[in-house]
């Protein structure tokens, strides 16, 4: 039987991107991620050893930890673009590991990933970078296009720079224009790989309170996998913090600070 | 008591027979890389073309970015192939008429140029141009797209990259490749006539007639369509020497220069196998 959820996912061509995702917003019930016993090597590298980890629906998690640690490629493995050596993710309740590309191509359009160097497409205008999954997922005419896609660059500040290429954007501009690219379908669960990494603190502390802004208006579940501990502090319901593969902390920022664990308090000092 | 001289180790080997011993030994072990590397690279190239070939059976077809692949492949490579083909035309046309002079045989020119360059010359100046330009293009373009994530970002959003991007740029070449050649066989004609006009005036129209006589039409077909295997072959390799760029700003230009190499040799080497085809099945 169906999850009404599962049949918004699967079927996004059908429905116009507006009314793909449900009147909350995105939120259902169950829990937008779970992984179970996730394993992933490369060569004789363990990164991940039976990582466990849930991420609710309307939750934002950040992913803390050394580098190294395998935060990106958790990311990775969440939206299918590395494959785990073992273990489960369950994406809105559905096994997502070992699908078949066309079904977990139905299941990445319900989630938008803002990659370390926002990865715009280099040869397409800012105006074109928004606008790339609608024409490729939805049934929007070009001026229904042109519509949504002046929102979501004002939404990040961005509606003057339509026509602008990517290399003529500063670092922290193309991370608006990612994140808005990131949110062009509506998606339910938003994975943010390093949002402020390598940003100023002004503008660190504008992307802060820009995904905190769209965390309101959108309800998305997020994985915020970041370094930036202030950043974590101020846009995450829940932390996470990795050590040698596995989960060492899950709570809120303040059982993080009050944890006596030597690797946690080394990992608070160094920061402070 | 032994003498100094009976305490001294007495060698199995000499020096020297060791010495060879080691080099043969590293030889055979880098020639043995070498062939697993070249094993390795043709088994990538059969599942990367593998990928290429079942993305390419499912919706959508990429029309709109296969339309842009064919301007970006065809309309922008047609002056290079034009002017290589004309160039080609002029000096076959002034080195051959010397020779064809001294035996006699001056009357022949035409038809010796035309033969020449839509059998052999044209397709190989159009393939061997459109490698470096078009091969050295998708290369780094690619290349430059995996190292800095916008091929995962691709994938990310529900495409697949190995038919948005791969699978319309093969497209591209294979359609690509035969009208160039075209082009650069018309203006070696073209150009091998102004050469001939220059020394001894004749008209264009004397100039082609004589040109293709005895010229049938697959003379003319086969030939001209072998360039969609160059075309294949052109863009499959560009297009998985890009897509499996590693190593950051250095790998670009690697897969850049690889993609021309490697896309070149076999250009000319599908030049050889074909021609033996062709003069089998077009005698």
């Amino acid at each position: 039987m169906m999850h009404p959820e599962q049949d918004v996912l699967l079927a996004p061509e059908e429905n116009d991107v507006t009314t793909a995702i449900d009147s909350s917003g995105g939120k259902s019930d169950g829990p937008a991620v779970v992984l179970r016993g996730l394993h992933k090597s490369f060569g004789s590298q363990v990164v991940l050893n039976g990582m466990d980890l849930t991420v609710e629906s309307g939750e934002t998690l950040a992913v803390l930890g050394r580098s190294g640690t395998g935060k990106s490629v958790l990311l990775k493995l969440i939206i299918g673009l590395q494959k785990p050596d073992s273990g489960s993710i369950l994406i809105h309740e559905q096994e997502v590991t070992g699908l078949p590309l066309d079904a977990l191509n139905e299941i990445r359009k319900k989630m938008g990933f803002l990659f370390q160097h926002a990865a715009l497409y280099d040869s397409l205008t800012v105006e074109q970078n928004v606008a790339f999954p609608l024409q490729r997922h939805t049934k929007m005419t070009p001026s229904e296009q042109s519509t949504r896609v002046k929102e979501l660059l004002a939404s990040v500040g961005m509606e003057d720079d339509l026509n602008k290429m990517p290399s003529d954007l500063s670092g922290g501009m193309q991370k608006r224009v990612g994140l808005a690219r990131a949110l062009s379908l509506k998606p339910t669960i938003l994975l943010l790989d390093e949002p402020t990494a390598g940003l100023d603190p002004i503008t660190s502390g504008e992307i802060d309170e820009l995904i905190l802004k769209l965390q309101e208006e959108h309800g998305t579940a997020s994985i915020v996998v970041t370094h930036d501990l202030h950043s974590a502090k101020t846009i995450a319901d829940r932390i996470a913090l990795l050590h040698e593969g596995k989960v060492l902390l899950d709570g809120t920022f303040k059982e993080l600070e009050k944890s006596s664990d030597k690797f946690v308090l080394e990992f608070l000092k160094r920061d402070s | 008591m032994l003498s100094s001289d009976t305490r001294i180790p007495r060698r199995s080997f000499s020096p020297d027979a060791e010495l060879s011993s080691s080099l043969l030994r590293s030889t055979t072990n880098s020639f043995w890389n070498l062939i697993n590397l070249f094993l390795e690279w043709f088994g990538d190239l059969g599942l990367f073309a593998w990928q290429v070939m079942r993305a390419a059976v499912r919706r959508p077809f990429e029309g709109r970015e296969l339309l842009r692949q064919l301007d970006e492949i065809g309309s922008k490579s047609l002056p290079v192939a034009a002017l290589a083909g004309a160039a080609i035309g002029f000096v076959l046309s002034l080195e051959s008429r010397s020779s064809l002079v001294r035996f006699g045989a001056k009357s022949m020119l035409p038809a010796a140029l035309v033969y020449s360059i839509i059998h052999e010359t044209g397709p190989v100046v159009t393939g061997l141009v459109v490698c470096g330009r078009v091969g050295a293009g998708i290369g780094a373009e690619l290349g430059s797209m995996k190292v800095t994530e916008q091929i995962d970002a691709i994938e990310a959003s529900g495409v697949n990259p190995y038919k948005f991007l791969a699978f319309t740029r093969i497209v591209a070449c294979i359609l690509m490749l035969p009208l160039l050649t075209l082009a650069a066989d018309f203006c070696g004609v073209l150009f091998g006539w102004i050469a001939e006009t220059l020394v001894e005036p004749v008209s264009f129209h004397r100039f082609v007639d004589q040109g293709f006589i005895g010229a049938s039409f697959s003379d003319f077909l086969a030939p001209t369509f072998r360039t969609a295997v160059f075309g294949l072959i052109i863009g499959t390799i560009g297009c998985f020497q890009g897509m499996s760029t590693k190593g950051g700003t250095a790998g670009v230009g690697l897969s850049a220069t690889s993609s021309v190499v490697i896309s070149s040799l076999f250009v000319i080497l599908a030049d050889v196998i074909l021609v033996k085809f062709i003069l089998v099945f077009f005698p």
